[in-house]
């Protein structure tokens, strides 16, 4: 086992002899038709006008084909708030899921390659602490928050992002196999400072589990709904899972104006990014995630 | 200590992060309140469309006034984010918008004002009865009628022409009315109804009804009066035979079966016009209004339903001020400009006006819906109250009496069990209920 | 062997706990595979465990001289901005329930302290209990479900006899790509029997399907729309761990006779049994704490979702709409308690049929 061989897990390649199935593959098809459909239906409907979309099947296209005005209506809709959230999302991501990740990072370090006084205690607090219902907790976050003065600003959603239970463990485990503890000590004789030990020779040997992290919190953070409800009143500070929630609960009040199409058209919008990230990085990210586990 | 860390680690992550908090900061203020060096500034919590524009009139005339209209969330939503602010004691905007049947609740908490030394003790006879009772509570004042709901009878026109059926204008009639429809067509119901709080106490209101009495913390809850009883009896009927059709309000399928007539009538607040212009756009032209039907024939008793006033909170820094908007938004030149955007005033004067009752509307066929709107507000039958913790009685409505709609439970029953539940809450919270 | 692994898949299990389930993504999203070489290595015995104790690797080598009272302390360095933010995020606000949950706040005559008696009171509430009763129900019809899907498609495209099946692999896992919210939404346009898809299906048939937000089937809807959501993502962590089982274990398994079915009990199944016992306590947890999906619902189905119908929902319309904060408190500690214990449990038995 060597670090290069971490770094670059390579997979089992399908086996050339196995014979090919039409069975198996028509039963696993099922599976897969019962994954796309609702996201057709999605891109079906985001085709239609708000009336096309009463009164037509939902699994066909009907009507004048209304995607490129939808589109066009959902990011100017009441001043172009719906790209505003886009930004929103985006911040909370760059700065949640990156600050989740640098957290996860150290800490996981620290605890495969450092014995200290409490580390059994980090271990315990984190273990019975994420147990306890997040609805629970967010009243008196909120109240804590509000005392702090950062309800209502990016710091509310942003600073909860910041830990990744998951992220500490897997970096933790990651590190303990992917850091050749020799190479750490080496590095000490030769007189260089922990952080440089970190920065050199660590840091990029933990590229695939960083990525992995990094993915995981993104969709974490990108998703994220219930706590920005509490925190947020102003929809200026909305990301995009809130809004869109607002702007279907808009049809529900006296004055208040129906924009299903806009719903429909704002929901495509929002899970394009993280399916086209998904694409282009799974060939990384499922070479990290099998990654702390490769032993050949 | 904590943020400059968290600062540092976000200038790690990268410089984007930074970009877009510059960018996406500047084009906000965020909600900042008060303690503007002139004329002041206020946070304004509103979904009601029609606030924004108002504040910017207001802050037009008023140049060294500014005004944050927020939107934090519709109806509950809001009154969640209002609770916790008030209990964090900060972030509490100056003023809200706050429903009829939330305000004794917000009253009692002590969350709002009371607006009575600051003008509004003046204002009797200003509003229409409905409105002006509600926003009052235990002697105080606690907000300026914004909107009001003064109850009718929306229905398709196309589909009771199509089936040669008479409109009703008795619930004796609406019942009749309602088994013809659904004979005639399956498809057609008289009404949609999965279990809707406002809609029933409205409903027992006009029928006379008085399940809640408050004297400050002496309440009584009841829905064996003859009122409740009453309604119970006539939904019952309708419940039992399907002829609701089992959509929910609000709901897409509800907006497109009062576009295609598969619900054929609403029996609704006089906000509704608005609602349907912009949700049902297709049906335009085959709606009407009628007087609300009546339980003896030939009365005129009506009730309200939703409507919302605007409050000035206990915290505000510039209570003032506060009221002047609130005075301008609700009593002055406002409310022209919420009739204009389709919202339905509470103020007699626009009530009565010629101007208001002869406006013919394009979508309802030409009709001059205004006048029968405008008598029904003048119809509200008198003397009801709302319990000063009616938000949460109706968020349990559903687990109680809705469950009339979905299984084998009578709607008495279910009233009974509401009941039940209201008043054990009721004394848990340290009030005296029976 | 038992004994160390059992206590090595604890911690890792509770600690992927996604973040209390709702701030983040709620139902059994962050499982981790680096448990699969355990599973491996018990079938093995060839490769040492070196996961045991990720720590080990760094305790078990004597350190040079210079790692005294400082070099002690490094440690706290690396791990101490993490536990910073999760003292203030997780921490202080537990311990603030905690103390709410031992007081009563009342509209009307203040705040005063009562014990325990929030706690008696949760424990005889049938509301919570039912509440209870119906997660557990949903546990033990849709995880299985959920599980048995995940982990046959994962040996369909494990075993090279797909067609296509990098497609398979990547289009079944997009779901896990959709907020809840969003799918959520989507799922409640298309249950609508009128003009939803179902209406369609009954329209374009003739035939007249059930409603599913009615009572009787609206926890099977939700089922769906958490199946939908997390079938993918459990595929994909089985399917990860199936790939690093050693290709010679087939080849011996082959040159001895064994048939695919053999191969998959014998050999792969056991070697990703951690995965397996992972991905079930994350279900336990996901479905201890079902939120969203109901919550969304509820518009369309208000007297089918009570506002009891789940315990964590039941916990927000206490705290929220009934401003019960002190209750609330108690039953998301009471909640949070018996998740534990019952993945514990789950736990134990899963490493136990190992020996």
């Amino acid at each position: 086992m060597s670090a290069t061989a971490l770094r670059t897990p390579k997979l089992r390649p399908d086996k050339p002899r196995a014979r090919r199935s039409p069975l198996l593959t028509v039963l696993t098809a099922i599976v897969l038709l019962y994954s796309l459909v609702p996201l057709a239906w999605l891109l079906i409907n985001a085709t239609k006008s708000q009336n096309a979309l009463f009164d037509s099947f939902g699994l066909w296209f009907s009507g004048d084909f209304a995607l490129f005005s939808n589109i066009a209506d959902t990011l100017t809709y009441s001043g172009g708030i719906f790209v505003r959230w886009l930004l929103n999302t985006i911040l909370y991501v760059v700065v949640g899921a990156g600050g989740a990740t640098l957290l996860a990072v150290l800490g996981g370090y620290g605890l495969a390659k450092f014995r200290f006084p409490g580390k059994k205690a980090v271990f315990a607090t984190v273990i019975g602490a994420v147990a306890v219902p997040g609805t629970a907790l967010a009243v008196p976050t909120f109240l804590m928050f509000s005392k702090m003065g950062i309800t209502n600003t990016p710091w509310s959603v942003i600073i909860p992002s910041l830990i990744s239970p998951f992220g500490l463990y897997l970096m933790w485990t990651f590190a303990a196999e992917a850091i050749p503890t020799e190479l750490m000590e080496a590095a000490r004789v030769d007189g260089a400072s922990e952080a440089r030990t970190f920065g050199q020779i660590s840091l990029p040997l933990l590229g695939p589990g960083i990525v992995t992290v990094l993915l995981f919190t993104m969709v974490a953070t990108w998703n994220n709904y219930f706590l920005p409800l509490i925190m947020l009143k102003d929809p200026d500070w909305y990301p995009l899972t809130l809004g869109l929630n607002a702007w279907n609960a808009q049809a529900t009040t006296a004055g208040g104006q129906a924009i299903f199409n806009l719903v429909i058209t704002g929901a495509l919008l929002t899970i394009l990014p993280l399916i086209a990230a998904f694409l282009l990085l799974q060939r990384y990210w499922q070479s990290g995630l099998a990654a702390g586990s490769v032993k050949e | 200590m904590t943020l400059s860390t968290l600062w540092r680690s976000a200038a790690v992550v990268g410089a984007l992060a930074l970009g877009l908090t510059a960018c996406s900061g500047g084009s906000d203020s965020g909600g900042d309140s008060s303690d503007s060096a002139d004329g002041g500034s206020l946070t304004v919590w509103a979904w009601d469309n029609t606030v924004e524009p108002i504040a910017e009139q207001y802050m037009a005339e008023n140049p060294d006034v500014t005004i944050d209209v927020v939107n934090a969330g519709t109806g509950n939503d809001q009154y969640t984010a209002l609770q916790n602010a008030v209990a964090a004691g900060s972030g509490v905007p100056d003023i809200a918008q706050i429903e009829y049947y939330a305000l004794p609740q917000f009253a009692l908490g002590g969350a709002l004002a009371d607006l009575s030394d600051l003008g509004a003790s003046d204002l009797d006879g200003t509003f229409s009865p409905g409105p002006w009772n509600a926003v009052q509570s235990g002697g105080g004042i606690y907000g300026l009628p914004a909107d009001s709901g003064p109850m009718a009878l929306f229905y398709n026109t196309t589909v009771f022409e199509k089936y040669g059926i008479e409109i009703p204008t008795t619930w004796d009639e609406y019942v009749a009315a309602a088994q013809a429809l659904h004979a005639a067509d399956p498809n057609v119901y008289i009404t949609n109804d999965t279990g809707d709080a406002g809609f029933t106490t409205s409903m027992i209101w006009q029928a006379g009804g008085q399940p809640y009495t408050v004297d400050d913390t002496d309440v009584t809850v009841d829905f064996s009066d003859d009122g409740s009883q009453k309604f119970a009896d006539l939904w019952q009927q309708l419940i039992d035979d399907d002829l609701l059709a089992p959509i929910s309000s609000w709901s897409d399928e509800w907006y497109q079966g009062l576009g295609n007539g598969t619900i054929a009538t609403l029996t609704i607040g006089a906000w509704m016009p608005g609602n349907l212009e912009s949700g049902v756009a297709q049906a335009s032209g085959q709606w009407r209004v009628a007087p609300m039907p009546q339980w003896e024939a030939g009365d005129s008793a009506t009730a309200e339903n939703g409507g919302s006033g605007l409050s000035v909170t206990e915290a505000s820094a510039n209570k003032e001020l506060a009221y002047d908007f609130l005075h301008y938004a609700t009593v002055g030149d406002g409310v022209a400009t919420r009739i204009e955007m389709g919202g339905f005033p509470a103020t007699t004067a626009d009530l009565q006006s010629d101007e208001f009752l002869n406006k013919e509307f394009d979508y309802f066929g030409g009709q001059k819906i205004n006048e029968v709107l405008s008598q029904s507000a003048a119809d509200v039958v008198e003397g009801w109250q709302y319990l000063p913790y009616q938000v949460y009685a109706n968020s349990i409505f559903n687990d109680t009496v809705g469950q009339a709609y979905v299984s084998g439970t009578t709607l008495s029953e279910g009233l009974a069990d509401w009941q039940q539940k209201t008043i054990d809450y009721g004394n848990e919270q340290g009030f005296t209920v029976d | 062997m038992v004994t160390s692994s059992f206590r090595d898949l604890w911690i890792p299990a509770v600690l992927l706990t996604p973040f209390g389930g709702l701030w983040q993504r709620d139902a059994a999203p962050d499982v981790d595979v680096n448990i699969c070489p355990e599973g491996v290595a018990h079938v093995t015995q060839t490769v040492p465990s070196a996961l045991a104790d990720p720590a080990v690797a760094a305790s078990t080598r004597p350190g040079p001289r210079r790692r005294g009272v400082a070099r002690r302390w490094t440690g706290w360095g690396f791990v101490g901005p993490f536990m910073i933010v999760f003292a203030l995020v997780f921490l202080a606000p537990i311990a603030y329930s905690i103390y709410l949950s031992l007081f009563r706040q009342q509209l009307v005559g203040g705040n005063a302290f009562v014990g325990l008696e929030n706690y008696s009171r949760a424990l005889s509430d049938p509301q919570l209990w039912s509440a209870a009763g119906r997660v557990s129900l949903f546990l033990v019809v849709q995880v299985p479900i959920m599980l048995g899907i995940a982990l046959l498609v994962a040996l369909a495209i494990d075993s090279g006899r797909l067609y296509g099946s990098g497609f398979f692999r990547i289009s079944i896992f997009l779901p896990y790509a959709v907020p809840a919210v969003v799918a959520t939404l989507m799922w409640g346009f298309m249950y609508g029997t009128r003009f939803g898809l179902i209406g369609n299906i009954n329209d374009a048939f003739g035939i007249s399907l059930p409603n599913p937000l009615s009572p009787d089937l609206v926890l099977a809807s939700i089922g769906n729309i958490v199946t939908w959501e997390f079938v993918g993502y459990n595929m994909l962590i089985f399917y990860s761990a199936l790939r690093v089982i050693p290709h010679s274990l087939y080849e011996a398994a082959e040159i001895d006779g064994a048939g695919q079915w053999r191969i998959i009990s014998a050999i792969k199944l056991p070697a990703i049994r951690g995965a397996l016992v992972i991905a079930t306590i994350f279900s336990i947890i996901g479905s201890f704490q079902l939120f969203n999906e109901p919550s969304i619902l509820q518009s369309l189905a208000p007297n089918a979702i009570t506002t009891s119908f789940t315990p964590n929902l039941y916990a927000y319309s206490l705290g929220f709409s009934g401003q019960q904060y002190n209750y609330s408190a108690t039953v998301a500690i009471i909640m949070g308690l018996l998740t534990m214990v019952i993945a514990y449990v789950v736990q134990l038995r899963g490493m136990r049929k190992e020996a």
